[in-house]
């Protein structure tokens, strides 16, 4: 009996991911497609429609629509949706319902390189400052995994956990400590504040590789991921190989967070959120939780980018703010109600 | 049989022992970083002329120097560390999470927010009016944490550890949205005012501090020890611990307030420290094992050690500029943790 009301109960989470990712790729195309028309120019969808399929390089607003906004709004969509699944596959393979990119040393080896970028190579280009974020990530992220393979004998999870947050504090320690002393710590808020908002097409088409190839590659590991979070112990049981997995998992986080981080910014709280919510709509298994996760990801970041640019015209509302302001209600709701953490 | 018992009594007395040590090595490190402190800073004192001072034979500008403006700035921030770090160690405890510190309650964003209030209206002349400011802190701590607790409060309840930290996690990043706001229309001079005050520099280093801070300090602590044994029997797990008669939403709820009224008391006159409440009780839990008995107190120690020795590096490494104390203390306490953490079975 009780098995029978088990397999509806699945059966139901499996409708209802269905029920998010149809829905929510709907949502997302009307989204962006409304979200193209805004702006500080207000442009009639027509000629929306105009400049995507009878291109004219004299019309002005057909220029906007595709130097601007176009790249604008597809890479807000690929940051959120990176970002909330590099929030879920650290949550699941850690079981620590506060975890999020940030604690394997993404964003604050990102923010350590930005430091030094503005300390001591004051004239360096925008796509170099993007380089060097991306391996200031790529850093944080080896150095957590480094420390906290030294011995096997812990816990694995716990003891990246740990590695992760102190090694978090220290990077963001050293950046902060330069910044004051250099005097440039203004000038990286506001690169890390500044968001999705110069972005172009260079950009977008190096992120979309890298990006759409970790998505899979999380929707592969998603099976493994489930079996991590019930416990290593369990995992270990059921013939799972935690510390390739583990390792595995840590390289595409660093890709999707790590890509994300460099172009935007450490922008917070997205996939610390999405995962939660999607735990609570589709259940447990993280087959379900990660491609529901990208797709409410990239939903929540392009409704966002567009808030930021509609709250107070001609200026821009920072992007992190903007997402933490309407999340933290969403948050503290499903706090109340949660059923299960991990 | 009969040896075999004994070498294990013996194991047992050299691993109390060991225990022991550590705290005592802690007060001579505690020494140490006093010693050294009192002789760095801008005006250059020998030991000697420093000792010599200390016994009441010091010129009057020794005396000045000494007494009004190291002294206090040491004292204040010895208790610092061992205030926040027994924070952490009891929100550690009670949520049950690796992560969790004293930030989580609120704390650090709610004073932070209060902060930057005052620096915009006060309009640019922050120096004037210093006094105020670690009483506008501790009410932003304060808030912030009452607030966390209300939501986190369900009726019949009380305060589960996974809704505290998931509500004390989203609250945080709310106060923190709503700082980045107002920050990035702060004026040059009154942005580093702000970033130094992020960051943790213990500004607020007279005497006046030291008498505010010090009551706290003399209530809580005992307070938060002697509620050890519960400590011990919460880390057991719910179920268990209500078997063995402690009435666990109950506990739960004194013990998150004390430990925001320590944490609150030490961020107010400190400014955003909040490293040493999450690394302290794990350097400590490391040395001397999971009992609260000892782990209190040594947690305090290590915190007491971590914040001096910050405060004082961060005034030699880049004389005559300073480094906020915040900044110090990961830069000391993060390899030591990695080290002792990579080494560990």
């Amino acid at each position: 009996m009780e098995e029978q009301g088990k397999g509806k109960l699945q059966k139901g989470r499996a409708w209802a991911a269905w029920c998010v990712i149809v829905g929510g790729l709907i949502a997302l195309v009307l989204l962006m497609t409304f979200s193209v028309t805004k702006g500080s120019a207000p442009i009639s969808l027509q000629t929306v429609w105009d400049a995507l399929f009878n291109f004219d390089s004299g019309n002005t607003h057909h220029l906007i629509i595709k130097d601007v906004r176009m790249p604008r709004v597809i890479a807000s969509a690929m940051v959120g949706s990176a970002l909330a699944v590099a929030g879920a596959v650290m949550q699941g393979t850690t079981r620590n319902p506060m975890a999020d990119s940030g604690l394997l040393g993404l964003n604050s080896g990102a923010g350590f390189a930005l430091s030094i970028c503005f300390a001591f190579f004051p004239g360096v280009g925008y796509h170099q400052v993007i380089v060097a974020s991306f391996l200031g990530a790529a850093l944080g992220t080896v150095l957590v995994n480094g420390i906290s393979s030294f011995s096997a004998r812990e816990a694995k999870p716990m003891k990246l956990v740990l590695a992760g947050a102190a090694v978090s504090a220290l990077l963001t320690a050293l950046s902060q400590g330069i910044a004051l002393y250099f005097g440039v710590a203004q000038n990286i808020m506001f690169w890390t504040v500044g968001g999705v908002a110069g972005v172009d097409w260079q950009q977008v088409r190096i992120m979309i590789p890298w990006i759409v190839s970790a998505l899979m590659g999380a929707i592969v590991l998603s099976r493994s991921i489930s079996l991590m979070s019930l416990g290593e112990d369990v995992a270990k049981g059921l013939g799972l190989n935690t510390a390739i997995i583990q390792l595995l998992c840590s390289l595409v986080v660093l890709v999707l967070a790590g890509t994300a981080v460099s172009v935007v910014g450490a922008v917070g709280f997205v996939g610390l959120l999405i995962p939660h919510l999607t735990r609570f709509l589709v259940g447990v298994d993280y087959r379900l939780i990660i491609p529901c996760s990208a797709v409410l990801g990239a939903l929540l970041l392009v409704l966002a980018d567009l808030g930021t640019r509609m709250l107070n015209p001609p200026f821009e509302t920072p992007l992190g703010a903007l997402i933490a302001l309407v999340g933290v209600p969403f948050f503290l709701i499903l706090a109340r109600r949660q059923r299960r953490a991990i | 049989m009969k040896e075999i018992l004994q070498k294990i009594e013996k194991e047992k007395k050299q691993m109390e022992f060991k225990k022991r040590m550590v705290l005592v090595i802690c007060a001579v490190l505690l020494c140490v970083s006093f010693i050294i402190s009192m002789n760095t800073g801008y005006s250059q004192l020998s030991p000697s002329d420093t000792l010599r001072t200390l016994f009441g034979g010091g010129t009057e500008k020794e005396n000045l120097v000494l007494f009004k403006f190291r002294l206090p700035r040491i004292v204040i921030s010895m208790l610092v560390g061992a205030g926040l770090a027994v924070a952490g160690c009891v929100i550690q405890s009670v949520s049950g999470n690796q992560l969790a510190e004293p930030g989580l309650l609120g704390i650090n964003a709610g004073a932070g927010l209060a902060v930057i209030l005052f620096v915009i209206s006060s309009g640019g002349s922050v120096g004037t009016s210093v006094f105020s400011l670690p009483f506008l802190a501790l009410l932003g701590a304060a808030g912030a944490a009452f607030v966390i607790y209300m939501l986190a409060y369900k009726r019949g309840q009380g305060i589960a550890p996974l809704r505290l930290i998931l509500t004390g996690v989203a609250v945080q990043a709310g106060i923190s949205a709503l700082t980045t706001v107002l920050v990035i229309r702060l004026d040059e001079k009154q942005f580093d005012f702000v970033a130094n005050w992020q960051a943790g520099s213990i500004w607020g280093s007279n005497w006046n501090f030291v008498l505010s801070l010090l009551p706290w300090m003399i209530i809580l602590l005992p307070i938060v020890f002697y509620k050890g044994k519960v400590l011990d029997v919460l880390n057991l797990g719910e179920d268990v611990a209500k078997g063995l008669g402690v009435s666990v939403e109950r506990e739960r709820g004194i013990l998150l307030m004390l430990s925001v009224a320590l944490a609150a008391s030490c961020v107010s006159v400190s400014g955003g420290i909040g490293f040493v409440g999450l690394i302290a009780p794990h350097l400590s839990k490391r040395l001397v094992g999971p009992r609260h008995s000892i782990l209190l107190p040594a947690s305090a120690m290590t915190g007491a050690v971590l914040v001096s020795a910050a405060d004082t590096l961060g005034r030699i490494i880049l004389q005559p500029a300073e480094l906020p104390t915040g900044i110090m203390i990961a830069v000391i306490g993060a390899p030591y943790f990695l080290y002792l953490l990579a080494k560990s079975r």
